[in-house]
């Protein structure tokens, strides 16, 4: 076992499989020669050369269609977007090209592509910069939609998703790249696509939270573990296929639930999440579903608005106790 | 883990349900959600979804059959579990109705399983009842089903009055109090309200305690859909009296009264008519072989009715034992279930308050119920000639969904005409 972050465990998981599979490559904006722009592919083209390595311009819309081209004929690429800010430019060829090649071909052409990178909230990067935007790709059938919130997690899942026939959206936080955690050293060590993770037991309340709210809902457990409340936290880990099962479990035993996230609360992640509960586990309810997530406005440049807009463990501490009735 | 599946309300007025068709047989895989079973409900067919996930391991109430909320209907768990503390908590069985010529009258509907109040204060705000809706969370409504708890007893710690699951966890644990414990008494007038208006009236709000409520449910389930209609008689009584004070003489201790010689007649003409005799069930009618007599008697704070079991094949002195001791309990409200519920016909008697003549209410699922007046002297025309004679009228409330005008009409001249001549009961 060792202990690194984030970033060194997403680097491992690309090293390992461009070394595994030859098939696998990596291209995007400042890959290759500056070693990434948050430093997540360092090393690699010193070690693969230019051709699985690949700087491509700023053309975010281009450089993501010859990734599916690439795949359809057989290749494994990995398309990093410095932030999935940019990826909007290319969601033509993500939505229309990767998502429904397999389907429109009658199940011709895979697509075994990932597009990776930061989303989420940074430091004062402002309103075009700092978007939680999975709900846009989870809302697509025919791409699966991954965000890890340890580096575990991110290794594991980021192995799978290279590995996986599917278009993958795999989606990092910036502000988590330094956070360390304990990583397994088996190479070949992969987490499932699709498969819930129970980050602490509990029993009176079911908190619901991925990426950067990971975290932040487990210092909001322990905070309230000491007022007597006993929180389970669950990370989806994958968006789709989300693992309903284990949360609709968690919640017959809890009968609350708080969803925490970071991206706007309308039609956000947690609204689906929320529904999906309601279907399945209406008469294990015992509060409302209560909803923990970024403000509904762009993101504001100012520090103690930017703090504002972005959940924190108090409010996740607010949102326990209420569905508990304790205040 | 094995889960009960319980008889679910499917309509807001719905009090039992009956099996329609189980759509899974014993031994069947049951996925969360998948339709279960189909239950005939006071409102329509309606289908029943599987709450766990397993396999149906037992069915506990047939096709056919009908059990009240939340009673336990089937059990779904892992093939090989053990579920005998389960099924330990399945009532005794009830009579199918097509296979069984004489269900006992005690395999009645038992009578809903009620809470017990919880001593509410009166000054206290009362969000639920106010606005006639119980807030209640999902969770808390289902627990409280499967306990069969009255929500309407339970006050709500949530926000508004919701009833949730804390609250349900409470009421269960509480112990519950002796039948007779503690009904609020009539209060001082201190405790009046001024009313808001200020001319009006001030007024007192009191509990409605469990008895009342329970009359109160029990009444409008009968008036309201049990179609009513009357006929009333004038009985002669004189021979009935002599024949009282015949067997009286014989034996003073056995005390007959003129309402045992009622019963006993009324029995006696069910026996004659089997189609007064029975209870309409929604699909089907029931009929039944013995007349259990149901004896309204006034009880502090409401009323309840006793039955005489068989009374067709009792002694008058069988009967006036009985009663007296039925009675009694009643009034010390020492009755067990199985005494107060089931009978097949009813008899009400206000004649001791002097009232000439009324109408009952039925006592679904009888199918009527004699109210008796007060015997009084009265001038006749016998033989042309005005005479004294004891008269007494009675008026019977049948069901119409069971019994017609000429039906009942052919019933009560029968109870006329061995009333009048009570030697009939021995011929």
């Amino acid at each position: 076992m060792q202990t690194i972050t984030i970033r060194e465990a997403l680097n491992q998981a690309i090293r390992e499989e461009l070394a595994r599979d030859e098939k696998v490559f990596l291209m995007g904006e400042e890959v290759a020669a500056y070693q990434g722009a948050y430093k997540v592919t360092k090393g690699l083209l010193d070690e693969f050369g230019p051709k699985r390595v690949i700087d491509t311009p700023i053309t975010e819309l281009g450089f993501a269609g010859l990734g599916v081209g690439a795949a359809m004929v057989g290749l494994r690429p990995i398309v990093e977007f410095m932030t999935f800010n940019f990826s909007i430019l290319a969601t033509d060829q993500i939505i229309n090209s990767a998502a429904k090649m397999l389907y429109m071909s009658g199940g011709q052409y895979k697509i075994p592509i990932v597009f990776r990178g930061p989303g989420g909230s940074a430091f004062q990067v402002s309103s075009q910069h700092s978007q939680a935007i999975e709900s846009w790709y989870a809302y697509f059938p025919g791409i699966k939609v991954v965000m890890p919130s340890t580096a575990a997690d991110a290794k594991g899942l980021l192995k799978s998703a290279i590995r996986d026939d599917d278009p993958v959206i795999f989606i990092e936080q910036e502000r988590m790249y330094g956070n360390k955690g304990e990583v397994p050293d088996d190479p070949d060590f992969t987490i499932p696509l699709g498969v819930a993770d129970i980050k602490r037991e509990g029993k009176d309340v079911t908190i619901v939270a991925r990426s950067l709210m990971v975290p932040l809902a487990l210092k909001a457990a322990e905070t309230l573990e000491q007022q007597g409340v006993s929180c389970e936290v669950i990370d989806p880990r994958t968006i789709r296929p989300l693992d309903i099962d284990t949360i609709v479990e968690s919640v017959k035993k809890t009968n609350r639930v708080v969803l925490a996230e970071e991206s706007h609360p309308f039609c956000g992640v947690n609204a689906e999440i929320s529904t999906q509960i309601m279907e399945r586990a209406f008469d294990y309810l015992d509060a409302p579903i209560k909803r923990v997530s970024g403000a509904d406005v762009p993101m504001p440049y100012a520090k103690n608005l930017e703090n504002l807009a972005v959940p924190n463990v108090d409010k996740i501490v607010a949102a326990v106790r209420e569905v508990a009735y304790l205040d | 883990m094995a889960s009960k599946v319980i008889m679910p309300k499917l309509s807001p007025t719905m009090e039992e349900g009956q099996i329609a068709r189980w759509l899974k047989k014993e031994g069947d895989k049951v996925s969360m959600g998948e339709p279960l079973a189909e239950i005939d409900t006071d409102k329509a067919t309606m289908e029943m979804q599987a709450l766990s996930e397993g396999v149906l391991r037992k069915i506990i109430v047939q096709e056919g059959e009908s059990a009240p909320l939340g009673q336990l209907i089937a059990i779904v768990g892992a093939p090989d579990e053990d579920i005998a503390s389960l099924l330990n908590e399945a009532p005794a069985k009830q009579a199918a109705p097509a296979q069984q010529p004489a269900p006992t009258p005690s395999e009645a509907p038992a009578p809903r399983p009620v809470a017990e109040g919880n001593g509410r204060q009166l000054q206290q705000a009362e969000p639920v009842t106010s606005s006639g809706r119980i807030i209640v969370s999902p969770l808390a409504a289902r627990m409280a089903a499967e306990a069969g708890l009255d929500l309407r007893s339970l006050q709500g710690s949530g926000p508004g009055g919701r009833i949730v699951k804390k609250d349900i966890e409470q009421a269960l644990s509480q112990p519950k109090p002796a039948a007779t414990a503690g009904y609020p008494r009539a209060v001082e007038p201190a405790r009046f309200q001024p009313a808001a208006v200020a001319t009006a009236s001030p007024y007192r709000d009191e509990p409605a305690t469990e008895i009342r409520r329970t009359i109160a449910r029990r009444l409008v389930t009968s008036l309201g859909p049990v179609p009513h209609f009357f006929l009333t008689s004038e009985i002669e009584m004189d021979r009935a009296a002599e024949m009282r004070k015949g067997i009286n003489a014989l034996d003073p201790d056995l005390k007959i009264s003129i309402n045992d010689i009622i019963i006993k007649v009324t029995a006696a003409a069910l026996i004659q008519h089997p189609a007064v005799n029975a209870s309409f069930q929604d699909k089907f009618i029931r009929y039944y072989e013995h007349a259990d007599i149901g004896v309204a008697v006034a009880i502090e704070d409401g009323l309840i009715t006793p039955v005489i079991r068989s009374a067709d094949q009792k002694s008058l002195s069988e009967i006036a034992t009985e009663v007296r001791e039925l009675a009694e309990r009643a009034r010390s409200r020492k009755l067990k279930p199985e005494e107060y519920t089931g009978a097949t016909f009813s008899i009400s008697n206000l004649g001791m308050f002097g009232i000439d003549e009324f109408t009952a209410v039925i006592n679904p699922p009888e199918g009527g119920i004699l109210a008796i007046g007060a015997m009084t002297p009265r001038p006749v025309v016998r033989e042309n000639e005005v005479v004294v004679r004891q008269m007494m009228r009675v008026t019977m409330s049948c069901d119409h969904r069971v019994i017609d005008g000429a039906t009942g009409a052919k019933f009560l001249q029968t109870f006329k005409k061995i009333l009048e001549n009570p030697l009939y009961l021995v011929v």
